[in-house]
């Protein structure tokens, strides 16, 4: 009797092990929490001096059409205007994905529905070479070969948006690809079934019932390529022209957040208002891709509530 | 008069043979039970009679179904029309993921033909009537089918399948997933559906086969043992196999 009791009262060495992995699993999601918290932290006091130290408002932040912070206007208001970089981020990162989403869905329509053989054995592979190729490459064949072609057919210098939509459409179809294909993968087989037997054709089938059930999957993988174009910066970078413009067309040099800010991160002074500025270009590209994370999750939660 | 009839049907899933030698008669306006233990080929051969095995790959097929006189792997057979013509009903409750209106109006919806809103309107009410589930759902047809009860569901996709108005209901076991409330609610209405439609369902449910079938064929092994009127094969059956399952000696 006394020694069962006595077993039951002490913890076991299994009980103890789970207590150290408990511990163990804590500390570590904590130090990521720590991160994370710390680089908004950092992100944030840096962006925002701009507007309490250097006393720039930020409607003329995000509506000034003018970019020049090393010199000021003929009130003497810094020229930090973040509108060319903002319209030319949003510009290449919706040209892209519109581009983008018909090749995906069509390429993952191949992949699961048509020939699945083909698509895991074949297709899946090279998707997943294409998502691991490092981004310079990509801009490297954007600056040797998209560049020069736009140059030739639609004429200008060839650097701009549209040779940074092609660049980007190129980058992000392997993901929204991939991950269609998970999100009509996930449609359950009853489905089709159910839809074959009342009479429907194939393609009926994928186009009311698979693609159907799948939006918000879809949706969850076309804003997850918008939320990688927003944020790649190195491949525009070389493609776009880094010129801080309107963007007046699709062929004219301009710029976006990130290329402007891996131009100038490098070339500005800590605590001046030229490296406070681009700090807040960071703050804006935080915030986006933190309004995308949240975009997919809130379409992943409604996709379930079904 | 036999509504559809196989002729020394044999089916393969790669080298393994899992229908022998079918020979048999639906006739019309009556419902067919299809009994015997699980992997039988029940299922299968049900799944025969409106090409669903096209889908599985490896399956091949010898011999002969005839449906209205007219062989169903024949070449000039459409295998669309074929299946809005035999409607099948699932082991599991499959409504899609739309309102349970959309569901129903699926069917004609894949149609050359177009329907006003009226008749759809028509449609609906009449086949979640026949379905015996109009009551539960009149006033939520734009709710989606997913938040109602699996036999709810059930009698949903039992009307989704009649608002195509098919000449056959192929049953693979609907009840099997179901409470025996719903069952029973399920049972009544395929009983009553008699009247117009030609049903044959797989059943594990020796009662419910007994109780609303008109004729019960009894399979093992890809074999058809025995196939007669269903009191027969309850009250007398003439093979010792046929005898030996009803009565719970085996499977």
């Amino acid at each position: 009797m006394e020694h069962i009791r006595e077993s039951l009262i002490k913890k076991s060495k299994k009980a103890k092990l789970e207590q150290i992995g408990k511990f163990v699993s804590f500390l570590c999601i904590t130090l990521i929490v720590l991160v994370v918290v710390a680089i908004f932290y950092f992100v944030a006091s840096k962006g925002l001096a701009t507007f309490f130290d250097n006393g720039v408002h930020l409607k003329d932040f995000l509506f000034g059409k003018v970019w020049n912070p090393s010199s000021v206007d003929k009130q003497g208001k810094p020229l930090v205007g973040a509108l060319p970089m903002i319209m030319g981020s949003l510009l290449v990162t919706f040209l892209s994905a519109i581009v983008a989403t018909p090749f995906a869905i069509g390429a993952a329509i191949f992949m699961t529905e048509i020939s699945p053989k083909l698509g895991t054995k074949i297709l899946q592979p090279v998707i997943e070479l294409l998502v691991g190729i490092p981004s310079v490459v990509y801009g490297f064949i954007g600056l040797s070969v998209v560049v020069p072609a736009v140059r030739n057919v639609f004429g200008g210098s060839g650097f701009g948006i549209l040779s940074g939509t092609f660049v980007l459409f190129v980058m992000i179809l392997p993901t929204v690809t991939s991950m269609t294909v998970d999100a009509l993968k996930s449609v359950p087989r009853h489905y089709r079934e159910a839809s074959l037997a009342l009479g429907a054709t194939r393609w009926q089938t994928i186009y009311k019932v698979v693609l159907r059930a799948a939006t918000p999957g879809i949706m969850t993988a076309v804003v997850f390529g918008m939320s990688r174009a927003f944020g790649e910066a190195l491949a525009i970078q070389m493609v776009i022209g880094n010129a801080a413009l309107m963007p007046h067309s699709l062929t004219s040099p301009a710029a976006t957040l990130t290329s402007i800010l891996t131009m100038g991160i490098g070339n500005t002074i800590m605590g001046t208002l030229e490296n406070n500025v681009l700090w807040s270009l960071a703050l804006i590209l935080l915030t986006m891709s933190l309004l995308f994370n949240i975009l997919i999750r809130w379409i992943g939660k409604k996709g379930e509530m079904k | 008069m036999a509504i559809i009839t196989s002729k020394d049907l044999d089916l393969f899933y790669g080298e393994k043979q899992a229908l022998n030698q079918i020979n048999i008669e639906f006739y019309e306006k009556e419902i067919t039970a299809l009994i015997g233990p699980s992997g039988c080929g029940k299922s299968t051969f049900l799944r025969t009679l409106n090409r669903m095995n096209d889908l599985i790959p490896g399956v091949t097929i010898n011999g002969e179904v005839q449906f209205n006189g007219q062989d169903i792997y024949g070449s000039s057979m459409d295998v669309v029309m074929l299946r809005k013509q035999m409607g099948m009903v699932f082991q599991q409750p499959n409504p899609f993921p739309f309102s349970i209106y959309d569901n129903v109006t699926y069917g004609l919806r894949l149609q050359q033909q177009t329907y006003t809103k009226e008749e759809l309107d028509q449609i609906v009410e009449e086949s979640l009537k026949a379905a015996a589930v109009w009551d539960d759902v009149k006033d939520k047809l734009n709710k989606s089918a997913l938040s109602l009860s699996g036999g709810q569901q059930q009698r949903v996709c039992i009307a989704r399948v009649l608002a195509v108005k098919p000449d056959v209901i192929l049953l693979d076991e609907p009840t099997s997933a179901l409470d025996p409330v719903s069952s029973g609610k399920i049972e009544e209405m395929l009983y009553d559906l008699k009247e117009d439609y030609t049903m044959i369902m797989v059943t594990h449910n020796m009662p419910q086969a007994s109780r609303i079938s008109d004729r019960t064929a009894f399979f093992l092994n890809g074999d058809l043992i025995e196939y007669a009127p269903t009191k027969e094969i309850f009250l007398n059956p003439k093979k010792i196999e046929t005898e030996n399952y009803i009565t719970g000696k085996f499977g």
